[in-house]
């Protein structure tokens, strides 16, 4: 039994998110693209945690999976906040950045 | 001396003060007669106080000093506002308030009538506010017993001319013509104070004192060097204030002026304070011959100079300024070669002479302005100063007539009058000491007779000339006055050093050093009068005999000579040409190319420079997530890579 | 607590009392709140007086409490004055009044409460900067003082307005940063900011004098501003509203010379030995550029702006003569020229309300309509070119003697052609004076002009009187500063 497999779905996982991020423009799908890089991260730790015996990688994954939960929770809050004004939630439009 | 009396010296310089003070307050109310009046009585007050020195000097001829309170005190260098009282200073003060008293007098009546020609009798009150504190400052200057409180008299009478030769600064050529010539006996006039302050700078780095007592006390063991660099930077500081080559150039100018003004301040007082401050400071020049050298030959040149312009002049002050150019030159000659007693005799007597000519000039002019008005052409342009417009006055104006030639013939050097004595007196010094000098100044001297006698043959013999010659009329007697008195001086006047008696010599040696026992010369007193009797002569042939026309009698013998008197040897284009333009020009070059061009641009070329590379940067703020994404993401796999590979 | 009584702190910190006052009233009540202003100035002036008065008696004491601990470095709240910090808060609180006066009807409106507010801000900074002995405290005073005058020449301004304020702004804070540098690094060295503790631990720094010299020295320079680092103060001058032109005049540019004089020549003994030369040159070429500069300008404010670059190199060229002479000149200099070009200032913005330009070819022969307002400025024209008697000549003269006969000069070339700055202030002066008051009436507007109202004399008098009084008596100023001066000559000449 190798940790090889975890570490190497998690990568898999983590660039998956990585390009929905990048290549995506609904925010919608930005958001669950975020979801999968968090939770590719989880499967480290636990991974690790497993392998080498430790509850506190365990403890950082309820860490993690609650401040996805708040971070969903205002994204989302914004996110229709964004909708309201501009009618859309395609990330393009939001250009206000602009230099 | 007791500290009473030496106090009256301070009381001297207040009292006109306090005039101007009472003028200012309610000077108003008073109306011209009272602001005459107080003017008047505060510049006589002063004359009563300085006589009352000369008294108490006569029992204690060595003077005193009066401390009235510290200037400033800085490190070792101690200034007091401290006065001077000697037989110099007070000769100095009885002249400054004797004629300026009868100037003051004069103006009541001049002013009168010239606020009036000139409309604006609101005026009045200005003129005798600046005339009191002229006197003020010029009591100042001659009291002072240090070179900065002499510095501030100093340029205090140069801060009177500019305000009086502006005083109708809305008229002259272009209507700027009298604000210019008031700026340019400024500026011109500061030339020379740079020099008497660069003295002074040397004088403090020296001596480490400023008082008169201090400095020539240390001067016998200073070294020549230094001695030649104080005196030659007084010397141009002398040049400007006395219009000497080659600062001469204001004076002419500053006939602008009120003719009282011309008399008292630019005839009388003011211009001899150069000779004055060369006189105090004899101690200076006397170990360096050099110094001494080129005083003698800036005045000696300065002499023959301006006589040769006054020959070319038609305007009436313009010949008697620079008349009062060449007199100057006179007298800084006689400073220069040591003859100080000698300078300081013809200060006084030229005093008496030259404020009774431009008097009596003024009240020529008087005469004209009201022979215009009543010959009915009020509107026409007219110069009342014009020789040429003159002629026969002396049937029209017979007192004037009168006046004038006294002062004419003592400024042309004729025996028994007051400035045969005294210029005989430098001539004799000069034959001994500088005879090259000597022979410029029997030049000038022939030239003094020969221009003054053309003067008086246009202004006042032959036919008038025009209509308002024609109805020109007698001035009033509070004109006509101090013109009397001025003309009983200028006759006796040389009474005050006659040969043999030497009355002044021994009255000024208790204050100057080196006073040699003068000496009368029967060659040159004769050769001089000889000289004065030919110019005057030689006027009457050329001028005398018939009517003079638009050109001048001498300009078709003379031919290219002439016009270069007639245009003043070209100085002021001169100046215009070498100084002015080039420093115009390097004005607006540093203010246009260089300033804003260079300087500016650097400033704001640093700030266009960034805002240039903030545009290209901006560039990469695109506004897109997703792309800023991208970049965050490229950088945290560039740093693994680095410290996976790497390291 | 005794310390919120302290003078020194009343001083700095009652403007803002007054600002509070300023806060709580109706913004559309015009009259009170200039008044409140007026009353907080004067009221300000008057504690600058009993500080004086107690610095006569030996009875001012300095204020030192602990404030703010950073790791192992401590910064103090240190106030202090010696003879040349209380005549620099004289006239602050002196000039203040005056200039608030001078608004009195030409800033009006629902902006009128942020304009005196900002002032008394000002005045918070300008206090505190010639009052604050920790360095810390100093450069918060310091940059302080730049907020409130950027927004009253950005909002107030001419047409150029935010241009200049932006240039001001730039320009000051290039120099501070470099001033914050140079402070951070003597701090980090010593292990304190007071600059007590500082000069007596000076040798710690010693090594790198020169080039601390220079960073505070850059912040200083640009600020008086020594040639060539003064192209914002012409843009600045001439957009800011008048109340503004005179304060940065007559104050903040003193505010420069000051710094040289409190902390380089104290500190950097060495340093500005060296380059007192350098200095003194740049100072020199200074003084003919600025006139030559000031000569050819048509504007009228602008010709007063570079006057101001010719007046502070003679300040400049005192203070790095070195000698007690010439500082002490350049001290009372410092006064003279927020005096006399505070005054010019004050004049130009008075024609400027008449007829709305500061042309010089729009004037002339005003003397002939305006006999009061003509007089006095004479009288302030004269001062400004040093005739003996005023003012600017005890200044200037105490500086040229003390130069021209300076060691750390070395040679007589620096005071020589200074001296000749004295005559090229006569050219452009009385050029000045010609075009605007001499001469014919050439336009038909100037013809109904009115002359100063009492307000507008109110303004000008108090300077013309001590423009006079300086002149005739200037003693009084040096027996304060003298002390002073001669401490930190003492302090500059130690290595």
């Amino acid at each position: 039994m190798t940790i090889t497999y975890y570490l190497a779905l998690s990568v898999i996982l983590f660039a998956l998110g990585a390009v929905g991020v990048l290549v995506r423009r609904n925010a919608i799908v930005i958001f669950m693209s975020l979801e999968l890089m968090f939770n590719a991260a989880n499967l480290v730790f636990v991974a690790y945690a497993a392998y080498y015996q430790l509850i506190n990688s365990q403890l950082f994954v309820f860490f993690v999976m609650t401040v996805a939960a708040a971070e969903v929770a205002v994204g989302l809050a914004l996110m229709v906040a964004i909708f309201r004004t501009k009618h859309s939630i395609d990330v393009d439009q939001m250009s206000a950045l602009k230099g | 001396m007791s500290d009473t009396q030496l106090a009256w010296v301070v009381w001297a310089v207040l009292l006109p003060l306090g005039g101007i003070v009472v003028n200012l307050v309610v000077g108003r109310r008073l109306g011209e007669k009272g602001i005459g009046a107080v003017a008047s009585l505060a510049a006589g007050g002063s004359f009563v106080l300085s006589g009352l020195l000369a008294l108490a000097l006569l029992q204690h001829p060595e003077g005193g000093i009066y401390r009235l309170a510290t200037w400033f005190n800085l490190g070792s260098l101690t200034v007091d506002w401290s006065f001077r009282v000697d037989t110099l200073s007070v000769t100095m003060m009885l002249v400054v308030s004797g004629v300026g008293t009868l100037i003051h007098i004069y103006s009541i009546g001049y002013m009168h009538a010239d606020v009036r020609h000139n409309g604006d009798p609101q005026r009045f009150r200005r003129f005798f506010i600046y005339l009191n504190l002229f006197v003020a400052a010029m009591l100042l200057l001659v009291s002072a017993n240090n070179f900065l409180v002499l510095f501030v008299g100093w340029e205090g009478v140069g801060l009177c001319s500019y305000l009086l030769i502006g005083f109708w600064f809305e008229k002259g050529e272009g209507g700027l013509g009298n604000a210019r010539a008031a700026k340019k006996a400024f500026i011109v006039n500061r030339v020379g104070d740079f020099g008497l302050l660069i003295a002074i700078f040397l004088m403090i780095g020296a001596f480490g004192t400023l008082d008169f007592d201090g400095v020539f006390a240390q001067a016998a063991q200073a070294a020549p060097a230094l001695l030649v660099a104080i005196t030659l930077f007084m010397l141009l500081g002398v040049t400007g204030k006395s219009a000497q080559l080659p600062l001469f150039v204001w004076l002419p100018d500053a006939m602008a002026g009120p003719t009282p003004v011309s008399a008292l301040i630019h005839a009388a007082t003011m211009v001899t304070a150069g000779v004055y401050l060369v006189a105090r400071s004899q101690a200076l020049f006397l170990p360096v011959p050099q110094a001494q050298a080129a005083v003698t030959w800036v005045g000696g040149l300065t002499a023959l100079f301006a006589a040769t312009i006054a020959l070319g002049q038609y305007d009436i002050k313009k010949v008697l300024a620079y008349s009062t150019i060449s007199q100057l030159g006179f007298m800084v000659a006689a400073v220069g070669m040591g003859a100080a007693v000698a300078g300081i005799f013809h200060l006084v007597t030229h005093a008496f002479f030259k404020a009774l000519l431009f008097l009596a000039a003024g009240s020529v002019i008087l005469g004209l302005e009201h022979g215009h008005e009543h010959a009915g052409e009020g509107h026409d342009p007219f110069d009342p100063q014009d020789m040429r417009q003159m002629g026969g006055l002396r049937k029209r104006m017979p007192l004037t007539f009168a006046v004038y030639l006294v002062g004419a013939l003592a400024l042309a050097g004729v025996a028994p009058l007051a400035g045969f004595f005294s210029k005989d007196e430098i001539l004799v010094a000069a034959s001994e000491r500088f005879p090259v000098v000597f022979g410029l100044l029997l030049a000038a001297a022939f030239l003094t007779a020969f221009y003054m006698g053309r003067q008086l043959i246009l202004v006042f013999f032959g036919e008038p000339r025009s209509k308002a010659a024609h109805h020109a009329g007698e001035s009033r007697p509070l004109v006509t006055m101090p013109l009397v008195v001025l003309a009983v001086f200028s006759a006796l006047g040389g009474a005050l050093n006659l040969p043999g008696l030497h009355s002044l010599e021994h009255w000024l040696e208790h204050s100057l050093v080196g006073v040699k026992e003068g000496h009368f010369v029967w060659a040159v007193a004769l050769g001089s009068l000889a000289v004065a009797l030919l110019g005057l002569g030689l006027a009457w042939l050329v001028y005398g005999r018939r009517a003079p026309t638009e050109q001048d009698a001498l300009a078709r013998p003379l031919g290219p000579l002439y016009r270069a008197f007639e245009r003043k040897w070209w100085v002021d284009e001169f100046y215009r040409l070498v100084l002015l333009r080039p420093l115009g020009w390097l004005a607006q070059v540093l203010a246009g190319p260089v300033d804003l061009g260079l300087i500016n641009s650097l400033g704001d070329g640093l700030g266009q420079g960034s805002q240039l590379s903030a545009n290209w940067l901006r560039k990469l703020q695109n506004g897109l997530v997703r792309s800023y994404a991208l970049v965050v993401m490229v950088g945290v796999v560039a740093m693994f890579a680095y410290l996976l590979w790497v390291r | 607590m005794n310390a919120w009584f302290h003078p020194l702190v009343l001083i700095t910190f009652l403007p803002l009392f007054g600002l509070a006052l300023l806060l709580l009233l109706d913004g559309r009540n015009e009259r009170s709140l200039r008044w409140v202003a007026l009353l907080t100035s004067l009221v300000t002036f008057g504690l600058a007086v009993w500080a004086l008065l107690l610095d006569r008696q030996g009875a001012l004491t300095e204020l030192s409490l602990p404030w703010l601990r950073l790791g192992r470095l401590a910064v103090r709240f240190h106030l202090g004055a010696d003879g040349i910090s209380l005549l620099m808060v004289l006239l602050t609180t002196f000039l203040m009044p005056l200039a608030l006066l001078s608004t009195w009807t030409a800033v009006q409106g629902e902006r009128l409460k942020g304009f005196l507010a900002l002032f008394l801000l000002l005045e918070v900074g300008m206090n505190g900067v010639f009052l604050a002995l920790d360095l810390v405290l100093f450069y918060i005073f310091w940059e302080f003082t730049l907020v409130p005058m950027i927004f009253l020449i950005a909002i107030w301004g001419g047409e150029r307005r935010i241009y200049a304020a932006l240039k001001f702004f730039l320009y000051t804070m290039v120099g501070s940063v470099l001033l914050l540098v140079g402070i951070l690094f003597v701090g980090l060295q010593v292990g304190s900011f007071d600059l007590p503790a500082l000069i007596q631990n000076r040798a710690t720094f010693a090594g790198a004098q020169t080039a601390l010299f220079l960073a505070f020295g850059l912040a200083f320079a640009i600020k008086v501003p020594l040639w060539p680092l003064h192209s914002w103060l012409p843009d600045a001058h001439v957009e800011a509203p008048t109340a503004g032109s005179v304060i940065l005049a007559g104050v903040l540019l003193k505010m420069g010379a000051y710094g040289f004089l409190r902390f380089n020549l104290p500190l950097f003994p060495q340093a500005s030995q060296q380059l007192a030369p350098w200095m003194a040159g740049l100072a020199v070429v200074g003084i003919l550029y600025g006139a030559g500069v000031a000569f050819a300008q048509k504007d009228w404010k602008k010709l007063v702006a570079y006057s101001s670059v010719s007046h502070l190199g003679f300040v400049m060229l005192g203070i790095f003569a070195l000698t007690p002479q010439a500082v002490s000149g350049a001290v009372l200099q410092m006064v003279n020229h927020g005096l006399s070009t505070g005054a010019l200032f004050l004049l130009v913005g008075m024609l400027y309300e008449r007829r709305h330009t500061r042309e010089l070819a729009a004037f002339g022969g005003l003397w002939k309509v305006l006999p009061v307002l003509s007089a006095l400025a004479l009288i302030v024209t004269l001062s400004s070119l040093a005739v003996p008697g005023l003012n600017g000549f005890v200044g200037e003269f105490n500086i040229l003697a003390g130069a021209f006969n300076a060691s750390a000069l070395g040679n007589v070339w620096f005071a020589g052609l200074g001296t000749v700055g004295v005559i090229l202030a006569a050219a452009y002066l009385l050029k000045m004076f010609e075009k605007v008051f001499l001469g014919p009436l050439v336009h038909e507007e100037n013809r109904s002009l009115a002359d100063l109202n009492i307000r507008e004399v109110l303004t000008l008098l108090p300077i013309v009187v001590l423009v006079v009084a300086i002149g005739i008596y200037p003693q009084p100023i040096f027996d304060l500063i003298s002390p002073a001066v001669e401490r930190l000559l003492m302090l500059a000449a130690q290595p």
